[in-house]
């Protein structure tokens, strides 16, 4: 998206790479971005839009088809707030002799089971 | 004054440099903080890492997760899996390695706040199918990009990286990389110890099934551009399995995938007579393809192969049978949210054409193929696996460190272990970062340096087609039609005819023999000659030309790749009418290529499969 600099508005600089992601609509404070489907094969009469609602952590679409009918849907997008994750700072310092074994940070309590699994088999393979 | 003395350049050091902000780039900035307390780690990414990356969108599915917890997969059953789907050829040790820690990192995801939805009867994580859980994936991206913006020391959004810069003094050793900034222009020199590739696969090199407006409508991002290969190949990187190129089964036009709708809403797929087709061709299958049919689950090329027997046959549209499974509004909003979370295109074909998937079934068709190492294909750098599980000549000190030293990959980048998917891709970059680290701090001692007179010419070559327009543009009237420049849109389309014609598009079904690779690669070299003379009027094509050089470097180790493999070890992926059997006698191998960055040839070479889990 480009603003224009007459209009003063955004505007696809090249349709044929979007991939209708919907980020852009999403994103525009002024909830101003119109979509269309693609004119290759979308007739045209359709609207889905959208309303994302970070801080009630939703998301709401409405679909308009062709022939009138609409549908709407709702979704949950998070369970905390945004802005609340532990930085891997947060954590205690992790002995660096650990560098040389499998582990990964929160290893082994985040995999939920006894221990990092392991193959026996890898002298027979050798 | 010329375009590129008008442009700042910013030097940019750092310990560890991670180029490309998706899921495998926010794992690997994580996980090298956690590590690195005290290290520079510097992320680069070409859009903003917010919204960047395959799951830009979202995502209704984690398609990699064992539930070790719950004794649901341990992970040698997901290598099992994967070795099936992929007939024989993975990297059992990567493939290992990934499902073991990949609990870990949905757990941690959980604890993010990315919602995941559970089975009431079970308390477990809802199934999609046996690998697949259910996410509300809206946000997916945003929370993952939170926790890399917290851990790295800066990230550069808008910044494309062209190039890898090698070190002057050690031969074969990373020392960073360059790039430009497409808002202001200016040129970026990162200097780091240690380089983590974790940009994306490649769409666009294909012909997609939409030519016009449409032509964004990928079932992966058109944004990715065959980077994770483009900047290895040309760094001296050996290379595996780049003629594992995947093509899917997706709603037609839209590229809905059809996951959920076959795992967990159980429909149906048909020919247009009402027939279920995909076990038709099973005893034909075993002659041309082996005991491999006996796979569980099918694999994923014997469907399409299945299906493009049909489509062949005349006896399609194939339909989906939405109609038959939408009975309650539970598995209706299910349905639907599968789209709107993560192909919203889909949700406009039902919308636009009238398609109540409640009561009417919708078409089905094969993609045009793609380049993804994350996904159900192999394709990327060969890459060292993890010590106490790797056989011998699959280790070389540093856990996805590829045969360049100090350059890591993850994502996409990585060859070998296809369906890492979301968590999977996240989970190598932390692998990556991890031995990154101890890289870094094993060689504390050691600073590469890079050669000043390679980025002055590097800097040079970066603005050239921008030169090359404000010189070129006025011996035209007007228009796109120059006897002396080429845009990067008529690049790409160049490229995808090639591609689609030669080397086995949906064009072609996925058809090619050796005339018509070495033909096709005949006509890839002028167009990469021509890529010397493409033009930009302005950043934002200067963006799409370094792009295309990507897109071109890795359709030709494709090509190289295909040609070499002398059997049909992937139907449905692509065939070769002059080698129509899988031939496990010969090719139960990997291909690998490497580029000479100094003497400018390619070598190619088989490397052997070793099967590590019974």
């Amino acid at each position: 998206m480009h603003i224009d600099p007459v209009m003063r508005r955004a505007y696809n600089i090249e349709p044929e790479y979007c991939w209708e992601c919907y980020s852009c609509v999403k994103a525009c404070p002024q909830n101003a971005i119109d979509m269309r489907g693609y004119a290759d094969f979308a007739p045209l009469g359709h609207a889905l839009t959208v309303l994302r609602e970070p801080e009630k952590g939703v998301v709401s679409w409405k679909v308009v088809y062709r022939n009138g009918e609409t549908k709407t849907f709702r979704f949950p997008i998070r369970t905390t707030k945004f802005g609340s994750i532990k930085p891997p700072t947060a954590y205690p310092e992790p002995n660096l002799d650990e560098l040389s074994g499998p582990l990964l940070a929160h290893e082994p309590e985040y995999l939920k089971v006894e221990g990092l699994p392991t193959l026996h088999t890898k002298k027979e393979a050798e | 004054m010329s375009v590129r003395s008008s442009k700042a350049v910013h030097r940019v050091d750092s310990d560890i440099l991670i180029i490309g902000g998706g899921m495998a780039g926010c794992g690997a900035a994580y996980e090298a903080r956690y590590w690195g307390r005290k290290m520079k780690i510097v992320l680069v990414e070409k859009a903003n890492i917010e919204r960047s990356g395959a799951v830009a969108m979202g995502l209704s599915a984690i398609n990699c997760y064992m539930g070790m917890r719950w004794n649901e997969n341990r992970p040698e059953d997901f290598v099992r899996y994967a070795r099936g789907d992929l007939m024989g050829l993975v990297r059992e040790d990567l493939l290992f390695d990934i499902a073991r820690h990949v609990d870990s990192t949905v757990h941690l995801f959980e604890e993010w706040g990315l919602p995941i939805i559970y089975d009431k009867q079970t308390g477990h994580y809802k199934r999609e199918g046996r690998w697949q859980i259910l996410i509300h994936g809206e946000s997916y991206k945003p929370i993952v990009a939170e926790a890399a913006q917290k851990a790295a020391s800066e990230v550069y959004n808008r910044i494309m990286v062209t190039h890898l810069l090698l070190d002057r003094n050690k031969p074969n050793r990373v020392a960073g990389a360059v790039g430009f900034s497409v808002r202001d222009g200016s040129f970026y020199v990162f200097r780091a110890k240690a380089v983590i590739v974790a940009a994306g696969g490649a769409t666009h090199i294909f012909r997609p099934r939409s030519v016009g407006e449409g032509a964004g409508r990928t079932w992966y991002a058109p944004w990715s551009t065959g980077s994770a290969y483009g900047l290895l190949i040309q760094a001296g990187a050996e290379m595996t399995q780049m003629e594992n190129r995947l093509v899917v089964t997706r709603f037609k036009d839209g590229y809905g995938p059809v996951g959920a709708w076959f795992l967990a809403l159980k429909a149906v797929a048909k020919n247009a007579y009402g027939e279920e087709y995909e076990r038709k061709y099973v005893e034909e299958q075993r002659k041309l393809y082996g005991d491999y049919v006996d796979s569980k689950p099918f694999p994923t090329c014997l469907r399409n192969d299945a299906m493009l027997r049909e489509i062949k046959a005349g006896r399609h549209p194939i339909y989906l049978h939405t109609e038959q499974v939408l009975d309650t509004p539970e598995k209706e909003e299910l349905g639907w949210e599968d789209f709107l979370d993560m192909t919203m295109s889909q949700s406009i074909v039902w919308a636009s054409q009238n398609i109540d998937p409640k009561k009417r079934p919708s078409e089905l068709t094969m993609s045009e193929p793609y380049i993804m190492g994350s996904h159900a294909t192999c394709s990327g750098a060969w890459a060292s696996g993890p010590e106490d599980v790797s056989p011998k000549d699959y280790f070389w000190g540093y856990n996805r460190m590829t045969t360049v030293e100090g350059l890591f990959g993850a994502g996409d980048t990585i060859g070998g272990s296809a369906h890492k998917f979301s968590s999977g891709s996240f989970t190598e970059g932390r692998l990556a970062a991890k031995a990154a680290v101890k890289y870094v701090l094993d060689h504390a001692d050691y600073t590469p340096e890079v050669d000043p007179t390679e980025v002055e010419a590097l800097r040079e070559r970066v603005y050239q087609p921008l030169e090359t327009y404000e010189t070129g543009k006025n011996m035209i009237v007007k228009g796109t039609v120059s006897p002396i420049y080429l845009y990067p849109n008529q690049g790409v389309i160049r490229l995808e005819k090639i591609m689609d014609e030669y080397a086995a598009g949906y064009g072609s079904m996925y058809m090619t023999n050796e005339f018509l690779l070495n033909r096709g690669l005949e006509l890839l070299i002028m167009l990469k000659e021509d890529l010397e003379k493409l033009a930009a009027e302005n950043l934002h094509q200067l963006q799409r030309a370094w792009e295309l050089h990507h897109r071109v470097w890795t359709a030709e180790a494709v090509i190289r790749h295909t040609l070499y493999r002398k059997e049909t070890r992937w139907p449905g992926y692509y065939y070769r009418s002059d080698y129509p059997k899988l031939d496990d006698q010969n090719w139960h191998v990997f291909v690998n290529s490497r580029y000479d960055p100094k003497t400018r040839e390619w070598f190619m070479t088989t490397r052997p499969v070793h099967q590590i889990v019974g």
